[in-house]
């Protein structure tokens, strides 16, 4: 072998990102690839939602109320006779878009919270873990609803309000999954080759241990899209006329008998992002697992 | 001449629900620059937590270490960080030793970058030069340690420990993950690179074989304290405590024709946490009476022959 | 079909022509590669070879235990008294298993079940196999722990309680537990410290002796071969490349690889200065090299090695040995 020690100068070959190697796993799984396709599909529509809704999502037409779909209204009509299917196009970006931000808020929030309890342990840990303890005891809906009603209602007042609930579960996973990796050799390596305590977090804890919270992040945007419907639906969170889907589900729910169409366009459309958004995660996880690769 | 390393006293003690688990108890050595000594003795007799505590990545109960005459037992801040440059170590396992998400070139270059002594160019210069002396092939420079077998994460750990130059280096069980023909490159690279360097090493391992090829002196320990200590010829030649005879016995000889005579030691070892005061080895050992319950000295019964027996006259 | 098939010149177990694929990401790993192997009644046979030879995969197919999914029996037969192994019926098998053949894992730790006491773990071997009430197995069981030397009134007490060591013979007590006629030993004290080490080997030894088993043992350590073992098989990428008595292959060793072996364990005897390694690195199963696995690490490689497969020499004595250069290798040339 130690022939071989010839040093070649070469160009120092490029790094393959972790990103990159994580895409190129995920390519192999094809029902990981559809959840991904249907939600950018999603995404292009809603962010579209201007040039492709027929009507102007507010623009009401009593004399048209409460029509089934029909070539003019794709998803009918509510019951001020609002285009449903242009309603949904622009809830698309409320619903999302609140479930997106709510997870990036809790799972920074949270990764911080769980990084610092999970490195220095003892008091520090304790005294973290009691707190989220604390919020973690509060039923996650009745949470919300509480932090939503002192808040009040609207759009950024609601990704607070949802984000709460999720730090707590962020930073249990993260913390877990760094006393896991403090207990590796290639720790004490660091320690003994002087690496600071932030670079041993940043540089050799964080990067070991943030998987799990990736694909649970991944999920958890399925479970904040639904919690803020939940919060529209019971008359808290974004307030009508904005078109969130939770809250068209709420104003369609007196009419369930005569006209279901108005609970089934939106109710499908949380359903198929929520399908879309577990199909990736579940994909995301076996990408990420390290056991998986070879 | 000043030992590089001397270490007095040396208590590692650890808390546990049911007790202070005596790790490291009363354990005292010097290592001379360019020499090796061999510590061997059963998993969880301590021989690890001793390489941990003496460079100083577990805190010390009691007890004084001294890195060429310098009081470093309780040394912070930048002093530390300097007496933790000199002394490094090498890690058993070779999977758990690398950071998976490192590549073969950040983790050689990390000591480098940390120490803020160096420009770009010369730590890339450092690099490339540490991954040919431990005998990595440069095109592996980019790889992760998954991508490599065994052999070649040990010497990429090995060119860890040494990219700062140390004087010291603990090798703890550094072969013992690895298959024969591989032990052999890796004890080699050790070997050569000590007579290079002028390396100081503390060589844990629980095999006597490797032990005895590498070492110049050796100590045996038993739950925490050291039962016997010369140099290496003599004890294998002459080992005087039944501990150190037993173990020597128990080793399955690849000479089928003068198998060892073997002396089976009944029973388990026992439990580390609050020993009695007494020989640690009495409960296992044929030759125990009365006065093995008693403490027990460290006697110097020959030259550089040390020996933790209050019988080993009687046993000779 | 077992009672008439059985001649008396046929050995106890009889491999022939191994061959065991494993598949992963659309790749085929030979990890067996035409073996062939006889053990007789309480003798006992000692595989040897490096991480990766192969060594694991064969005790499993002669138990019959290879994961069902990425595995596959490619090829050759499995003889136990006369019974063709390979050919039974699962249901069959599982009579086999524990009764006529047991096994020993290399891990203790992972071999018991940790919420149950070992006695009981010990009695429900018994009774599996043996039948039986549950006082005879507990018996049975009792007289077991006594056997592997642990006290009987450890019986109630669960693997957290007991010691590697301890463990490790606890697991051996399952295993013998049936007086099975084959005991698989996979590393059986790897994970343990040389003195209980020299306890379990003498423990096996004992039993064995008393109830005339055969016992396949599998490790890297030579010493534990030489302490141990009536033969020896040196086993490189998936292929036995030397086959002979312990002293046949202990007094001369014949393969360059089996030589390198020996060469690269520090002596306990000599000082030397440097080691001699094997050069470079154990081949790659899922693409091994054309003709010796060997060549590409063996000083002796020639054209000829590289081209076709080497078939096994057999000397007068029974000593076999898979190079094409025996005599140049003997001579150290």
């Amino acid at each position: 072998m130690a022939e071989a020690a010839t040093v070649v100068k070469t160009a120092r070959p490029k790094k393959q990102s972790e990103f990159v190697r994580v895409f190129k796993e995920l390519r192999k799984n094809s029902t990981a690839m559809l959840g991904l396709c249907i939600l950018l599909v999603e995404i292009i529509l809603v962010i579209l939602a201007p040039v492709i809704a027929p009507y102007d999502y507010t623009a009401m037409d009593i004399v048209a109320a409460q029509q089934g779909p029909s070539a003019a209204h794709w998803f009918g009509t509510d019951e001020l006779g609002r285009d449903i299917f242009s309603r949904v196009l622009y809830g698309g970006r409320y619903s999302i878009s609140m479930g997106v931000l709510a997870v990036m808020i809790s799972t920074t929030v949270g990764m911080t919270i769980g990084a610092v309890a999970g490195y220095f342990g003892g008091k520090v840990d304790n005294i973290l873990m009691r707190l989220l303890d604390v919020i973690q005891s509060l039923p996650a809906m009745l949470l919300s609803i509480v932090l939503s009603a002192v808040l009040g209602p609207g759009y950024f007042n609601t990704i607070l309000a949802l984000s709460v609930n999720g730090m707590p579960a962020s930073a249990r996973m993260l913390r877990a999954q760094m006393m896991k990796v403090r207990g590796n050799e290639y720790i004490e390596a660091a320690q003994s080759i002087n690496c600071s305590k932030f670079r041993i977090i940043v540089r050799h804890m964080i990067p070991n241990s943030f998987s799990p919270n990736i694909v649970q992040a991944t999920m958890s945007i399925a479970h904040m899209i639904v919690m803020a419907a939940s919060l529209s639906f019971i008359g808290l969170g974004v307030q009508p006329p904005t078109p969130e889907w939770g809250a068209m589900l709420t104003g369609a729910r007196q009419f369930i008998r005569q006209c279901p169409h108005m609970v089934i366009f939106p109710g499908l459309a949380i359903a198929v992002t929520v399908l879309a958004v577990n199909l990736m995660g579940d994909g995301l996880r076996d990408a990420l697992d390290p056991k998986l690769k070879h | 001449m000043v030992p590089v390393i001397e270490v007095k006293g040396l208590k590692k003690y650890f808390p546990t629900p049911r007790g202070l688990l005596h790790a490291v108890d009363d354990v005292t050595l010097t290592i001379e620059r360019g020499k090796t000594l061999g510590v061997v003795g059963e998993s969880g007799c301590g021989k690890s937590t001793l390489g941990r505590t003496i460079i100083h990545l577990q805190e010390s109960t009691g007890g004084q270490i001294f890195l060429e005459g310098k009081d470093i037992t309780h040394v912070r801040g930048k002093e530390l960080r300097e007496a933790r440059e000199r002394m490094q170590i090498i890690f058993q396992d070779p999977y758990s030793s690398l950071d998976p998400r490192q590549t073969v070139d950040a983790t050689i270059r990390e000591p480098l970058v940390v120490s803020k002594r160096y420009k770009k160019n010369e730590i890339d210069d450092a690099t490339a030069a540490l991954m040919e002396y431990v005998g990595i092939d440069a095109r592996l420079r980019m790889s992760y340690p998954h991508e490599l077998d065994g052999g070649r994460r040990q010497r990429v750990g090995i060119a860890r420990a040494l990219a700062l130059n140390p004087d010291f280096v603990v090798c703890d069980e550094p072969v013992s993950a690895l298959d024969v023909s591989i032990q052999a490159q890796v004890l080699n690279l050790l070997k050569k690179l000590q007579q290079d360097r002028g390396l100081t090493y503390m060589f844990v391992t629980h095999d006597m074989s490797v032990v005895r090829h590498i070492s110049d002196d050796i100590c045996v320990m038993y739950l925490g304290q050291v039962v016997e200590k010369c140099p290496s010829r003599e004890l294998f030649k002459n080992p005087l405590h039944p501990y150190t005879k037993a173990l020597l016995s128990a080793i399955p000889s690849v000479d089928i024709h003068h198998p060892n005579k073997r002396e089976i030691l009944k029973g388990e070892i026992t439990s580390p946490i609050d020993p009695k005061p007494g020989c640690r080895f009495a409960a296992r050992c044929p030759f125990a009476t009365e006065a093995c319950h008693q403490p027990q000295k460290q006697e110097e019964v020959s030259t550089g022959h040390f020996v933790r027996c209050c019988r080993v006259h009687e046993l000779g | 079909m077992s009672e008439q098939n059985k001649n008396a010149g046929a050995p106890f177990l009889d491999v022939k022509d191994l061959v065991v694929e494993y598949y992963s990401d659309g790749k085929v790993i030979h990890a067996v590669n035409g073996v062939n192997l006889t053990l007789e009644r309480g003798k006992t046979l000692g595989l040897v070879g490096e991480t990766g030879a192969g060594k694991t995969t064969i005790a499993k197919s002669i138990l019959r235990i290879l994961p069902d999914v990425g595995a596959k029996v490619a090829g050759g037969t499995i003889t136990l008294d006369g019974q063709d192994l390979l050919g039974l019926p699962e249901h069959e098998m599982r009579k086999i298993r524990g009764n006529k053949i047991s096994m020993i894992f290399q891990d203790p730790m992972t071999a018991l079940n940790p919420v149950q006491t070992v006695g009981d773990q010990i009695a429900e071997a018994v009774r599996l196999h043996n039948g039986g009430n549950k006082g005879e197995a507990e018996e049975r069981a009792e007289e077991m722990l006594k056997m592997v030397g642990i006290s009987a009134d450890r019986y109630h007490e669960y693997p957290h309680q007991f010691s590697g060591g301890m463990k490790q013979r606890v697991v051996i007590a399952i295993a013998l537990a049936c007086n099975p006629d084959l005991l698989l030993a996979d590393e059986p004290t790897t994970a343990l410290d040389v003195t209980i080490q020299a306890q379990v080997l003498d423990l096996i030894g004992e039993l064995r002796k008393k109830y005339n088993t055969a016992m396949l043992l599998i490790t890297h350590d030579m010493g534990v071969v030489a302490t141990t073992c009536d033969n020896v098989a040196v086993i490189y990428a998936g292929n036995i490349i030397e086959y002979g008595s312990k002293e046949q292959i202990f007094d001369h060793p014949s393969h360059p690889y089996t030589i390198g072996l020996f060469g690269a364990i520090p002596s306990m005897s000599e000082d030397e200065e440097w080691l001699h390694p094997i050069d470079g690195l154990p081949p790659d199963p899922a693409a091994l090299p054309e003709g010796c696995a060997f060549h590409p690490r063996c000083p002796y490689a020639t054209e000829e090695c590289r081209k076709q497969p080497i078939a096994m020499q057999t000397t007068s004595d029974g000593h076999q040995c898979r190079c094409c250069h025996i005599q140049q290798v003997a001579k150290g040339e």
